[in-house]
């Protein structure tokens, strides 16, 4: 064994380091204390829960995902954590069934595994923070989820927020409409998904026999872009089905609402954008930066999830990856990353003199920092000390700026 | 950076037919792509950049976010895998043939087959879904020549005329996939800069359009 292989690490899993481990931390600690303000609930799953559990309901496609090891105590399978969102789901529909109907407002932060990355660049060991709201279906509830996700990008300190919105039904419905088998839908959802507009053109001259339907499908492709999207959809979707128009007046409202409520966030509407299509129910958003080629945060809705575990509820959430708020962070704000956590120098007689202890002990419990100067190399070698501790005249301890 | 546009073209016979179209789409570089060594370039739009790389790296590129657009063919593409990209233009160039090829004459054995290829991913699906288990080695050129050395029953490779199969007694089996170039576009870029992305494709969609209609005629 070389020394290499003792010290590298496995592709995507990353330790931090000062200070960027610090800064993490203060910012869990000030987005938990932002949810918690918002009513909701701190849960702490576990880090490896059996496999059934997982995989079902919004874990449908974490199979990949999931790492797997096996319960000596059982022999069942056990999935360590790719997700927590189906464990808050679990928790709501089982756990915490004893609490009645009524709304349940959940939060966690936790971090999780996952066997691939996303893309070269992307984590496999995030550390996912969110919010779920269970027992609440209509448009309140995913007002709620999405302003709370936006004050997060917005404690998190970053700027120049794309909010991507999308509802699911609406595809959902055309599709059922255009009556094909699942091959000829995967098909199409795959040409819609990556907007292979020629391609997409061809399967449905091939496959849907209604025109209108047709119709409708090729516009939905087209339809990406700002607000006059939805007025374009009204255009264009026209004659489609009632639950497609609800779609479009919901998107509308809640368009309206941020505009008026987070008027520094730029709107932008995917009508064909399906991500998570096989648990989402209703309204989809993702937030999107410049500085970054894939979505900071997602969320939406997806009712119903919880049957699997006894008791299916409405259901919206959002989650983000601490570690890349606080990488976005440091791109957005370069300056005030550089910023040191700043603290008081104390000499080694901090040690032997009970009076210097007792007024370090008092600083400390106020939450200043305090270095003592074990090796006596004064305040050069510790570079992040703005005040010392200094003897005056009547050798009394007191605090004296450098 | 988000009033800028990033341009990854790919090198090669794809960049020769790819600036014509640009060009009709208003966009031409600020120099001559083909001899000079730089690697960015400006163009006559304040807000367009253009970026000169190889085929195989322009998916990457884009998928990260480094370019907000690409020029690659759909061979790279069907490689590569194309997550986090949108492939919203058919630019109808640079066409050709994704096959599978052999010597001629000789069957595929019945029995686990051998396959060089540079596009592992893609003769690895392609290869699942016929029903048929193979044996891929990655090569990176001169693919012809693996069956003929005995160290593939089969080759998977891009065939344009063919004249190199024929000429090294090789023949083309299976068509995988008709090959063209493509327009891809950062998902994230796609919605924080669509002002900017929305009219380049229309530009290039009209231009597209504008040629193969003077084609048929």
């Amino acid at each position: 064994m070389t020394i290499a292989d003792r010290w590298l690490l496995p592709d995507g899993m990353e330790e931090l380091l000062p200070p960027r481990a610090y800064t993490l931390e203060a910012l869990r600690r000030k987005l938990l204390d932002l949810l918690a303000a918002w009513g909701y609930d701190l849960v702490i799953p576990p880090s490896a829960e059996y496999l059934e559990s997982l995989l079902t309901g919004v874990g449908k496609d974490l199979d990949l995902q999931t790492f797997k090891v096996t319960d000596q105590s059982s022999g069942r399978l056990m999935g360590v954590s790719a997700d927590v969102t189906p464990q808050v789901a679990r928790i709501d529909a089982h756990s915490l069934s004893c609490e009645g109907e009524g709304i349940a407002r959940l939060c966690y932060c936790h971090p999780v595994l996952r066997t691939r990355a996303d893309n070269p660049l992307s984590s496999r060991s995030p550390i996912q923070l969110g919010a779920e709201l269970f027992g609440h279906a209509g448009l309140p509830s995913d007002l709620e989820i999405l302003s709370l996700m936006l004050a997060t990008l917005e404690a998190a300190e970053l700027d120049q927020i794309h909010l991507d919105l999308g509802h699911v039904n609406i595809y959902r419905t055309l599709i059922n409409q255009a009556q094909i088998d699942e091959q000829e839908a995967e098909a199409i959802f795959a040409a819609l998904q990556d907007k292979r507009f020629a391609d997409l053109d061809t399967l449905l001259q091939a496959y849907v026999e209604c025109a209108q339907v047709r119709a409708h499908l090729t516009a939905l492709a087209h339809l990406h872009g700002d607000m006059r999207v939805l007025e374009q959809a009204k255009r264009d979707l026209q004659g489609a089905p009632e639950s497609v128009q609800a779609a479009l007046v919901q998107l509308e409202q809640i368009a309206h609402w941020i505009q008026a409520s987070y008027p520094q966030v730029t709107l932008y509407f995917d009508l064909a954008e399906l991500r998570g299509f096989n648990y989402h129910t209703g309204i989809m958003f993702a937030a999107y930066v410049p500085q970054w080629g894939q979505a900071i945060a997602k969320g939406g809705r997806y009712d119903e999830t919880g049957k699997v575990f006894g008791r299916a509820r409405p259901a919206t959430g959002f989650s983000v990856d601490l570690k890349l708020l606080v990488a976005l962070q440091e791109l957005q704000h370069p300056q005030t990353h550089q910023r040191k956590h700043l603290g008081v120098l104390a000499p080694v007689q901090a040690y032997t003199d009970a009076q210097l202890m007792h007024k370090i002990r008092a600083l400390r419990a106020q939450g200043e920092r305090v270095w003592v100067d074990l090796a006596g190399e004064g305040t050069k070698a510790h570079p992040a000390c703005d005040r010392q501790w200094v003897q005056n005249a009547q050798g009394e301890w007191v605090i004296s700026p450098l | 950076m988000s009033s800028m546009l990033t341009l990854a073209l790919s090198k090669g016979r794809i960049l020769e037919d790819t600036l014509p179209l640009l060009a009709d789409a208003g966009i031409e570089p600020a120099e001559d792509l083909q001899k000079s060594r730089k690697l960015i370039f400006a163009t006559n739009l304040p807000y367009v950049r253009l970026i000169v790389i190889r085929a195989t790296d322009v998916p990457t590129y884009v998928q990260l976010g480094a370019a907000d657009i690409g020029v690659a063919g759909k061979d790279v593409l069907l490689e590569h895998g194309g997550a986090g990209l949108y492939e919203p233009l058919d630019l109808q160039i640079a066409t050709c043939k994704l096959m599978t090829a052999g010597i001629k004459g000789q069957t595929a054995p019945a029995s686990r087959r051998r396959v060089a290829t540079k596009f592992v991913n893609l003769a690895k699906s392609y290869y699942a879904q016929q029903g048929i288990q193979v044996d891929l080695i990655k090569l990176y050129g001169a693919m012809e020549l693996a069956p003929l050395m005995g160290l593939a029953d089969e080759i998977v490779d891009i065939v344009d005329t063919g004249n190199t199969l024929r000429a090294n007694g090789l023949e083309p089996r299976e068509l995988i996939a008709d090959i063209s170039t493509r327009l891809v576009v950062n998902q994230a870029s796609m919605k924080i800069k669509h002002q900017l992305i929305h009219p380049l494709i229309e530009r290039l969609q009209a231009g597209v359009a504008a040629r193969t209609q003077a084609k048929s005629q």
